[in-house]
């Protein structure tokens, strides 16, 4: 095994993690579930920022992997108020069911 | 050490990752999410970000998912009922996603061959004050912008938890 | 390498040896202390006076049966002591205790490891910490467990934030965010007798400040008045209501170890950690008479027994040689000897001064639940939200503005 392991590796780790997260907002069909692979996916992204960020030994990677936390943490406020609400008039979590502006 | 480390928490969080997709019960999902925001906040310390690690569990783990926690505990979400997604989507969805994986792998050596080597203590830019001095200083109006942007967030959760819609 | 390795192998293993003895008896002292409150005397069967209390209370609850009820996940149930326990031994690794020592040519610091961000890696622990409860909860299928769990949650996130800005007024003022530091830039005095700690200290001494942590800590920790997750006449036991044996016994001990961790984060941030509460040449006698005036009334205690507690007439001479020979040991750095003894009783110095401060919020948190009433939960919300939140952001604003203007 290496001693260290170069930059490189943190990114592909990175577009791992973002393709799973594409993958469970595809499959998945609970609304929380897909709301979390959405997370996941600005997780991975967030770990790219700061692998560049190591790589041009500058601190602005973070500043931006911070202000994606930051609307991270505004989104999840106001998306898990909708989906309560969604909950609160058709007692269902299942996306699918909440097609309404569909037909 | 740091290439063992790395790729320790490199495969937790792409277990927990695959764990995340794989779960139909939200929970599970949930906490296989907090597992790889934790192994990240890790690599995040292992990249100089001592800062963004500690922000990570406090904001991420400690804030967010606790939303998540308590909001499926309070509607009591039972695990997915499996419904009949199309063939199509199950013969191609993994291949594609592998395929695309590959893609990037390949697209990222290629184009970035010689990246620096991590080495833990080599970049120490990510200290508290470093941030702080550059977020109000060069970043003062988008920081500015977000604080607006979480007032909003918040008048808009106070009003859907409010209102009946 | 290998020096550093086997030396934080030994700090870990003292630290945690430490830790949870300690957790152990503040169990004994909180029976104790609440059993005077109420005008009883408290364990006294177990040992003289009952010490080993948690002995045997440790020995029941390893040995009884760990009952896992019917249709709860297992997974998720057996985690959640264990994620408990775990945090909760793992954020006292960045809190020092002491200055740095120098025995026999090893120089060491008496803390795990100082990280630049020792604050927030507290407050990160203490916000993932959250998990341990609200999962406990959920995965024990039940009913009283789920509201305990929700509750704790929910007042867990609300309480994190007038702590987090309460903390964030010292913070501004060290300009570091080291918990060494902070505690190593609060020494000297005002007047020399004032000591410059951060609830003194200008320009803007943090009294407020630090009522407003105290609040938030007895809630982050679910302690009385603000015990709601586990409220018993309510909830049964809330989130701990199913589990038992040696589940039980980890949510039990990790509710003791974060009140000790939050207690030494307290004491470094207001209240001067190691630094003694006196000037230098009165600061060195102080532990030396304390241990030695409770050496003596013991010992005169033991002459003037009365005849039902026969036990007396041993123990008290024995706790009293005890507390003699502690004086003795830290009256090492005031007599001439020779240097491996003198800088072991100089390092024990601010141990002495740093216990003294945790114990003492740590007897406020046993006194308050002596004293106080339960809280109900919308005036448990209400409070942080619209006073605590508010005076904390006010707070910062005003101590932020000083700093700035000095």
């Amino acid at each position: 095994m290496p001693a260290a392991v170069p930059v490189s590796y943190y990114l592909i780790l990175s577009a791992i993690l973002f393709g799973l997260g594409v993958a469970g907002f595809l499959f998945r069909r609970n609304i929380i579930t897909v709301f979390m692979s959405i997370e996941l996916m600005l997780n991975a992204v967030n770990l790219s920022f700061i692998a560049f960020s190591y790589q041009l030994r500058q601190v602005d990677g973070h500043i931006f992997a911070f202000f994606v936390m930051v609307v991270a943490a505004a989104e999840a406020a106001v998306g898990l108020a909708i989906i309560l609400t969604v909950f609160k008039n058709r007692s269902t979590l299942a996306i699918d069911d909440v097609s309404s502006l569909n037909n | 050490m740091d290439a063992f480390l790395f790729f320790l928490f490199a495969a937790i969080a792409v277990a927990c990752g695959i764990n995340l997709v794989l779960q139909t019960h939200p929970i599970s999902s949930a906490l296989s999410l907090i597992g790889v925001m934790g192994s990240l906040a890790v690599l995040y310390l292992l990249l100089g970000a001592e800062f963004m690690a500690a922000a990570q569990l406090i904001v991420y783990a400690g804030a967010i998912m606790v939303l998540f926690i308590f909001v499926i505990m309070l509607l009591n979400a039972g695990a997915e009922r499996s419904k009949s997604t199309s063939l199509l989507a199950k013969a191609l969805g993994i291949p594609a996603l592998l395929a695309f994986l590959g893609v990037i792998g390949f697209l990222i050596q290629a184009l970035l061959p010689n990246t620096e080597l991590v080495k833990f203590g080599a970049f120490t830019g990510g200290t508290a004050q470093a941030i702080g001095r550059k977020l109000f200083t060069e970043y003062l109006l988008p920081f500015e912008v977000t604080s607006v942007l979480i007032l909003i967030a918040i008048l808009g959760a106070v009003v859907l938890a409010r209102k009946e819609i | 390498m290998e020096t550093f390795i086997i030396i934080s192998l030994v700090k870990a293993g003292l630290v945690a040896f430490v830790l949870l003895t300690l957790a152990a008896y503040l169990v004994w002292i909180e029976r104790k202390v609440l059993a005077h409150i109420q005008l009883r005397v408290g364990p006294y069967r177990v040992g003289p006076h009952g010490l080993l209390q948690p002995l045997s209370d440790l020995i029941k609850l390893v040995t009884k049966e760990g009952v896992i009820p019917a249709n709860v996940n297992t997974f998720f149930y057996l985690l959640a002591p264990f994620i408990a326990v775990a945090l909760s031994l793992i954020s006292i690794s960045v809190v020092p205790f002491g200055t740095q020592i120098d025995v026999l040519g090893v120089k060491t610091y008496m803390q795990l490891t100082d990280v630049n961000v020792g604050v927030l890696v507290i407050l990160a622990i203490s916000a993932v910490s959250v998990y341990a409860v609200a999962l406990g909860g959920w995965a024990s299928n039940n009913k009283y467990a789920l509201l305990g769990g929700l509750r704790s949650s929910a007042q867990m996130i609300s309480y994190e934030l007038p702590m987090s800005l309460a903390i964030a007024s010292p913070l501004l003022m060290a300009n570091t965010l080291s918990l060494r530091e902070i505690a190593e830039s609060q020494a000297g005095f005002y007047f020399g007798f004032i000591p410059k700690w951060y609830i003194f200290q200008g320009p803007m001494p943090q009294m407020i400040a630090f009522l407003i942590f105290l609040i938030a800590a007895f809630a982050e920790t679910n302690r009385v008045p603000f015990d709601l997750p586990e409220a018993e006449n309510e909830l049964v036991a809330g989130f701990h209501t199913e589990y038992s044996s040696t589940c039980f016994a980890a949510f039990f001990t990790a509710e003791y170890v974060n009140m000790v961790t939050i207690s030494a984060l307290g004491t470094h941030l207001f209240l001067g950690g190691w630094n003694p509460v006196f000037p230098e040449p009165i600061a060195s006698f102080v532990p030396v008479l304390v241990h030695a005036g409770a050496g003596l009334i013991l010992l005169y205690h033991g002459t003037q027994t009365v005849s039902t507690r026969t036990w007396d007439r041993y123990t008290f001479p024995l706790f009293g040689l005890v507390a003699l020979g502690v004086a003795g040991v830290f009256s090492l750095p005031l007599l001439p000897v020779p240097e491996p003894l003198l800088s072991i009783g100089k390092a024990l110095h601010p141990i002495f001064w740093f216990g003294a401060k945790v114990g003492s919020i740590l007897f406020l948190f046993i006194w308050i639940r002596g004293t106080l009433p339960r809280f109900r939960f919308d005036q448990l919300m209400r409070f942080a939200w619209l006073f605590l939140f508010p005076l904390s952001v006010l707070h910062l604003l005003v101590t932020g503005l000083l700093v700035a203007l000095n």
